[in-house]
């Protein structure tokens, strides 16, 4: 037990020195005035929002919204394809409706032409084979297509991802530094932006999904008709986004042609602007190729009619189109402030969010708070490490020294671990990290209290040692493979400050049984070995 | 140097005598803690029940003006507000119920904050707004579940565990003192009414981590002084080592408290509940290993057999030779 080759020596000096040169950026870091040279490497501990101050926003997607989007975008292409189709296969009695998309084939000898024409509509999804669509044929004519829990699950899955670039890219627009955004679960997106104080600003951002349609009027359509709820065929209706306008109007609400228009989602740019003669704040959006070649044919081909501009389900204004704009670029007008202006800007160039987030959890830690925790934390540590050191010193004498530098080592070896891994450190971490100083501490205490009893059973000072570490050892393992079962589970169920406290403490538990035991017995083998004492001072 | 020995090095105390004594209060403060925690409940902060909390502090040595700002606050019209003092008289916390419809507008919440934190800044010009959370229902349902869910498992897990390196009975045994613990603690927090939050949670894992090192320790003596005194009595070999892991004991719970005294004195204010928790768990834990752990094993029936090897071949011949020496 008490046996060390010199290789074994090397190795673990430079395991430690590796691991404690790791924890000398977050202390930098930590250090007021002292910088870290930014020549070298940087890998430090993260603080969170609860030390560091910040706001966190946890914002989930609506799962039913990408279902009914999906069967929406399936009509418009079954239709396309099908009017597309040679010879042209007519359908009629559509409904998207129930979570399922079904019409019928007018011209029953043209169904299997029509299953032909849908089938690529329809892809693989998982790994089971399973297609994302079901298609049946029911009563001889009529198809039913029915999104699959695969699809769904692949559909919700890669609005997500969207979701998270666009969210990354707005944020990023801010000009907020150093945000942490990432995925959390199925449907949900965790936001973290140390420092921001005030995050109206940045709901408002998120919260606007930034959907951009331009949609024919329909001028046939019945002031009065509407009023009473009735929507004309082939319309739907869509409410004015300023109350003011819709006074003006008569009807809060105004009839567009459901199929026919554009999404204003190809654009390469989009600024908040001035207009000329009245001076109000307007966005002004630039097509790419694409957009601008589609805008100009729906310019071109409705001149003299009004078209909507549609911004979430809301009309921001209904403009005569007097020429056709040709240029690739259009002025959004509406009732903005310079500030919503800017802000709609940013969530046009961001591109939209494939599906509407709402904000289901926010926090936000002022920032003196946060300082003033920090510094009064270290404080107590270090006053309470030095404490308790000094009280280790005093029962343990030599032994006790050892006890301590381990201790020291463990600290620095954890921070490094922790460093290395760009963990976060919260509260719950500072408890982690607490059981881990206690689990330490004790496994040096077991093992003196040990050498100490074998001392008084009469056994010879190195047999003691030998023994002590030895006896000792078997329930330190336990206590510690015990912590690790219960941390293991913790970082994989929990959530939050259950998931922090368990990494913290399995980093903790793997160093201080390198720091407490290893380390420990190897220099008081070697004090054994230099001083031969006679009897222990323990 | 004279080196510090806070436990004399034969101690006999007959730990276990008390066991029946200590155990029938145990019972009763584990049925007084559940009842608490069934009539007057645990003060579950809003990441369990949802809701908004807003956190102030007030000029430094001043008294936070409790009493005004609930009125106050009332005349803004979204209900009663909880106010709690944390840590200093200048710091408080102010707890709402989420408005009706919030969870699907989002808005209105924001709006309830921004009325109520412009009102708090309007009327007092000390005031400083440390921070704002808002956590809706449904999150906190899923927040205090995956929190029950982790514990539970990590609990029957480590349970498992011990079962397989000891014997069932200490896995019982370990399990009734987590139990037992943790019921404790829960009830302390729902007679004193503290704010119980999700950092609360991580509390009470630290002193299930705790309890259990120290029943580990307690265990191990148990199971290594049974191999080695095979035919004294349960009791007898339970308070041996018990005693005989005293001093351990005492110092590494004497060094824990150190440590959490210190930063329960020093340390930032909003972590004063978290640990406080931590410092009860201590007492609770180490108690709860001695008292409830290892008396726990003669009434499940433990005994000198369990941890008896089966004799290898050549053991036997070795014994039989023996035995047959030692004839005339």
């Amino acid at each position: 037990m008490l046996e060390f080759t010199t290789w074994k020596k090397a190795w673990y000096w430079a395991l430690t020195l590796f691991f404690c040169a790791c924890a000398l950026p977050s202390l930098v870091a930590l250090t007021p005035n002292v910088r870290w040279p930014s020549a070298l490497p940087d890998h430090k501990i993260n603080l969170g929002l609860d030390l560091a101050g910040g706001s966190r926003l946890l914002l989930e997607a609506n799962r039913d919204q990408v279902t009914q989007q999906r069967l929406e975008a399936m009509e418009e292409s079954v239709r396309t394809r099908l009017g597309q189709a040679q010879p042209t296969i007519a359908i009629g009695d559509v409904s998207s409706s129930g979570g399922k998309l079904a019409f019928t084939v007018r011209d029953a000898s043209q169904v299997d032409a029509a299953r032909e024409a849908i089938l690529p509509l329809t892809s693989g999804a998982g790994l089971s084979g399973q297609r994302d669509w079901d298609i049946t044929v029911e009563d001889g004519n009529r198809f039913v297509l029915v999104p699959t829990q695969a699809g769904i699950d692949l559909a919700i899955s890669s609005a997500m991802e969207t979701a998270v670039e666009v969210v990354r890219k707005r944020i990023d627009a801010l000009g907020t530094k150093e945000p942490d955004i990432r995925r959390l679960g199925g449907t949900r997106i965790d936001v973290q932006v140390p420092g921001l104080q005030d995050p109206q600003a940045l709901k408002n951002l998120l919260g606007q999904t930034a959907k951009l349609e331009f949609k024919m009027v329909d001028e046939t359509a019945v002031p009065s008709e509407l009023a009473k709820g009735a929507i004309p065929p082939g319309d739907e209706i869509v409410p004015w986004a300023d109350p003011k306008d819709a006074a003006a109007q008569g009807v809060p609400v105004l009839a567009v042609k459901r199929l026919g228009g554009i999404k204003g989602d190809e654009l390469t740019d989009a600024k908040q602007q001035f207009e000329q003669k009245t001076n109000a704040a307007v966005v002004s959006i630039t097509f790419n190729q694409q957009g601008g070649e589609k805008f100009a044919k729906l310019t071109t081909d409705n001149v003299g009619k009004r078209f909507a501009i549609i911004l979430d389900g809301k009309v921001l204004s209904a403009p005569s189109i007097r020429e056709p704009i040709l240029g690739g670029g259009a002025q959004i007008s509406g009732s903005f402030t310079v500030q919503s202006a800017t802000q709609l800007a940013i969530a046009l160039r961001s591109g939209a969010l494939p599906v509407d987030l709402t904000v289901v959890e926010e926090r936000t830690v002022g920032p003196d708070l946060g300082a003033d925790s920090i510094q009064k934390g270290i404080v107590a540590m270090a006053v309470g490490t030095g404490l308790l050191m000094i009280f280790i010193l005093v029962t343990y004498g030599r032994f006790g020294v050892y006890a301590n530098v381990a201790l020291v080592v463990n600290v620095l070896m954890i921070l490094g671990v922790m460093g290395l891994a760009g963990t976060t450190l919260t509260l719950p971490g500072i408890a982690g990290f607490v059981l881990t100083i206690g689990a330490a501490v004790d496994a040096n205490v077991l093992i003196n209290e040990r050498i100490r009893e074998e001392r008084h059973r009469g056994r010879r000072v190195v047999q003691a040692v030998e023994l002590g570490y030895k006896e000792a050892s078997r329930a330190i393992f336990d206590a510690n493979l015990t912590n690790v079962i219960a941390a293991v589970l913790m970082a994989a169920f929990g959530t939050g400050p259950v998931r922090g406290f368990a990494i913290v403490l399995l980093i903790g538990i793997a160093t201080s049984v390198f720091t407490a035991v290893t380390m420990t017995r190897m220099w008081v083998a070697g004090w054994l070995r230099k001083a031969r004492p006679a009897d222990l001072n323990l | 140097m004279k080196l510090l020995k806070l436990v004399p090095d034969h101690t006999n105390i007959h730990f276990l005598r008390w066991r029946v004594p200590f155990y029938v209060m145990s019972f009763l403060l584990m049925a007084a803690s559940i009842g608490l925690i069934a009539t007057k409940g645990l003060n579950l902060g809003v990441d369990f029940v949802g809701g908004q909390v807003i956190r102030v502090t007030f000029a430094e040595g001043t008294e936070a003006p409790v009493g005004p700002l609930r009125t106050e606050i009332e005349k803004l019209g979204y209900g009663e507000p909880i106010i709690q003092r944390f840590g200093k008289a200048n710091e408080i916390s102010i707890r709402m119920k989420l408005p009706e419809g919030a969870d699907k507008n989002p808005k209105l919440s924001d709006a309830m904050a921004g009325k109520i934190t412009s009102d708090i800044r309007s009327h007092h010009s000390d005031a400083r707004i440390d921070g704002v959370d808002s956590v809706s229902g449904k999150v906190s349902g899923e927040l205090g579940h995956s929190a029950m869910l982790a514990l539970g498992l990590a609990a029957l897990a480590v349970a498992a565990y011990i079962w397989i390196r000891f014997e069932w009975q200490f896995g019982v045994g370990a399990l009734f003192s987590l139990v037992h613990d943790v019921t404790l603690t829960l009830g302390m927090f729902a007679l004193t009414q503290m704010e119980f939050d999700l950092n609360i949670v991580a509390a009470l894992l630290t002193l299930i981590g705790y309890s259990l090192n120290d029943t580990i320790v307690v265990y191990d003596r148990i199971r290594e002084n049974m191999k080695k005194y095979r035919k004294m009595p349960m009791p007898e070999l339970l308070d041996l080592s018990v005693n005989e892991t005293l001093a351990r004991t005492i110092v590494t719970s004497l060094s824990m408290l150190i440590t959490l005294v210190a930063l329960l004195l020093m340390g930032p204010d909003v972590i004063f509940g978290f640990t406080s928790a931590i410092v009860l768990g201590i007492f609770v834990g180490t108690y709860s290993s001695i008292y409830m752990a290892a008396p726990i094993l003669i009434w499940l029936g433990v005994n000198s057999e369990s941890f008896v090897k089966t004799e290898s071949e050549i053991d036997r011949q070795e014994r039989l030779a023996r035995e047959r020496g030692a004839r005339p």
